[in-house]
């Protein structure tokens, strides 16, 4: 069975010329299904940059990138916008939800795109709210939420699709300390009921939740601690 | 099933900023009605000069001078022309009105008024131009013969000089001329562009004597016997007159049939509708790239949201419908309430013209306020969708 991710010799590359930044320089990683892995790094190692390609929001200058055994190099805007829809699942540090909309309008969002019906949609949608503990909230609007509620809508979101990677770019970093457990024990519960989950941290108690931990400088991978 | 959800979306964005999309609906609004009711107004004037020239009789000819042809003189119209035009040559014409016109200033009292047309005719002239009189009397031919000082005014002219008093009898200075008032004619109500009571009307005599001199004759209206001797009495008058005037080539003078007035005058009421249609239509225009505007805002204000649905998978067909769907939303609402309002100000008498409604301009007008929507909306809305999805989340 190949793996979810598989990257190699991964590229990228801003700018051109004297002013050009390299920020991924060559790097390979694998992810194998039902892994939970911290990516750890310095600011400007090149770890959101990363965590961008593999969730497709950005494109490689160079290298190669297989989602789930499917080779992206040659997917054009269309294509990716599916692969978004289908395979990942993506939480952000700052939350990202639609603004004056419910919390279950935007967890149902990505079923809309994906064409899914009404009544099923709705159905699967209260059921990711009640795996994230926030079954009461369903019509509360992102401003009337907490950080950690917010986040929580957010992880619901990312994981209604069934996607086949939750990706989270330091989804504790703008919480508090309680909030941070709570979302940290959902990417848990996440991962033990099969899920793979790649995030970024620069906190070693966040990553202590992983089962391994990557660590990339200078846009490359410098050591994995298991 | 995924445009109707599209369609909410939209519906969700444009309810988010009332205001906004109020004032950009206000633009399309006022352009739609615009073109209904200033279309509705040319439409209503050209079918006011229909009604008056039709008003004329349908066995008129009017027949006034024309400049010379390089080379040759032209030859006024003179009294004796319009005399000669009635005789045994021609059995068909029934009577030729000599027919001057003339600025003037009439005074009564303090009160002073620019008369729009102060006509020298005989008293034929009146049953020509289906004028009736209201109070007091016509003139006389022994009037024309006299030189008399009497002058037959219009409703305007009465009202402004005379306000609240019978002006039959009274004496009035026309360019410091003492005229007396020996009737009022009846009021017709104005034909287009001009007040068809704003006139006075005196004996030919007394006003070439008093305002115009001898020289040629503004018009000379002939009255043919009935109308299917129209062509007859036309060739007639031809004939005539290019003896009197020794025409070889081309005449000093035209004749003009009812049919040709209203031709002409018809022409000259489209000049005007049209020129008052691309008016509106400017309106239209910057109320549609008032549309290009807001969504531009529109769509920069919500680049964020754009970057979150689609990094949840929105592919660039959903974004972009999207905000046509907006844009359109806002035109077509606006274009409903300028038909309405369009078809509620065209029930108003404006500038003194009934408006009376096109209904394919109607139809015109709504159909390109919703065109406007795609076509104005368009460029924001592939802004919109092009954006990278990196680069929208990131933005602040």
């Amino acid at each position: 069975m190949s793996p979810v991710i598989e990257v190699r010799d991964l590229r990228k590359t801003y700018g051109s010329g004297d002013t050009a930044v390299h920020a991924l320089r060559g790097l390979d990683l694998t992810v194998e299904k039902g892994e939970y892995i911290a990516i750890m790094g310095a600011s400007g190692s090149g770890k959101s940059t990363l965590l961008n390609i593999l969730g497709c929001l950005d494109v490689p200058s160079g290298g190669k990138y297989l989602l789930d055994g499917i080779d992206t190099g040659e997917f054009d805007e269309e294509q990716f916008s599916l692969l978004r829809n289908r395979k990942i699942g993506f939480v952000f540090q700052s939350f990202n939800l639609v603004p004056r909309t419910t919390a279950l309008a935007n967890v149902e969002l990505p079923l809309v795109y994906a064409g899914v019906r009404r009544a099923q949609r709705r159905e699967r949608a209260l059921a990711a709210l009640d795996l994230v503990g926030l079954k009461d909230r369903t019509h509360h609007r992102p401003n009337e939420l907490s950080g950690g509620q917010q986040q929580r809508v957010a992880i619901a979101r990312a994981l209604v699709t069934s996607p086949a990677i939750v990706l989270a770019d330091e989804p504790t970093g703008n919480l508090d300390t309680d909030s941070s457990r709570e979302v940290l024990g959902i990417l848990d519960r996440l991962n033990a009921s099969g899920r793979t989950v790649v995030l970024i941290t620069h906190e070693d108690e966040v990553a202590a939740h992983a089962m391994r931990t990557v660590r990339v400088v200078d846009g490359r991978v410098a050591g994995v601690l298991v | 099933m995924r445009i109707f959800e599209i369609a909410a979306f939209a519906v969700r964005g444009l309810t988010a900023n009332k205001m906004r999309s109020g004032l950009t609906t206000l633009g399309i609004l006022i352009g739609v009605a615009s073109v209904i009711l200033l279309i509705a107004v040319g439409n209503g004037a050209s079918s006011a000069v229909q009604q008056s020239i039709a008003g004329l009789g349908t066995n008129i000819l009017t027949i006034s001078p024309q400049r010379a042809q390089p080379g040759t003189t032209a030859k006024p119209l003179t009294t004796a022309d319009a005399a000669a035009l009635v005789g045994a040559d021609s059995p068909d014409v029934k009577y030729a009105s000599p027919v001057v016109s003339a600025q003037a200033t009439a005074g009564y009292g303090d009160t002073t008024h620019d008369i729009g047309q102060f006509i020298g005719s005989d008293p034929r002239y009146f049953d020509t131009t289906n004028s009736a009189v209201a109070q007091g009397n016509l003139f006389s031919d022994n009037d024309v013969q006299q030189a008399r000082k009497v002058v037959v005014i219009g409703a305007t002219v009465a009202a402004e000089l005379f306000p609240g008093s019978d002006p039959v009898g009274k004496s009035m200075l026309v360019n410091n001329i003492p005229f007396t008032v020996v009737g009022v004619l009846a009021a017709k109500g104005s034909s287009g562009l001009q007040d068809g009571d704003d006139l006075a009307v005196a004996p030919l005599t007394t006003t070439q004597n008093a305002l115009t001199g001898y020289g040629s004759l503004t018009q000379i209206v002939v009255q043919a016997r009935s109308a299917d001797a129209l062509p007859n009495a036309q060739a007639q008058v031809t004939t005539i007159l290019n003896g009197r005037h020794k025409i070889t080539g081309t005449a000093d003078y035209r004749i003009l049939s009812q049919d040709q007035l209203l031709t002409a005058r018809t022409a000259t009421t489209e000049t005007f509708t049209v020129l008052l249609a691309s008016v509106a239509a400017i309106s239209l225009l910057v109320g549609g790239i008032g549309i290009t505007n807001i969504m531009l805002v529109t769509v920069t204000e919500r680049i964020r949201e754009i970057g979150i649905r689609k990094a949840v998978g929105a592919p660039r067909s959903s974004i972009l419908g999207q905000f046509l769907i907006e844009a359109t939303l806002l035109s077509l609402f606006g274009g409903a309430l300028g038909v309405a309002a369009g078809m509620i100000g065209s029930q108003f008498t404006i500038a003194g013209i009934q408006p009376v409604l096109v209904p394919s301009s109607v139809l015109l007008a709504f159909a390109v306020s919703a065109l406007i929507g795609l076509f104005f909306g368009s460029y924001p809305a592939s802004r919109a969708a092009k954006l990278r999805p990196i680069e929208a989340l990131r933005h602040e």
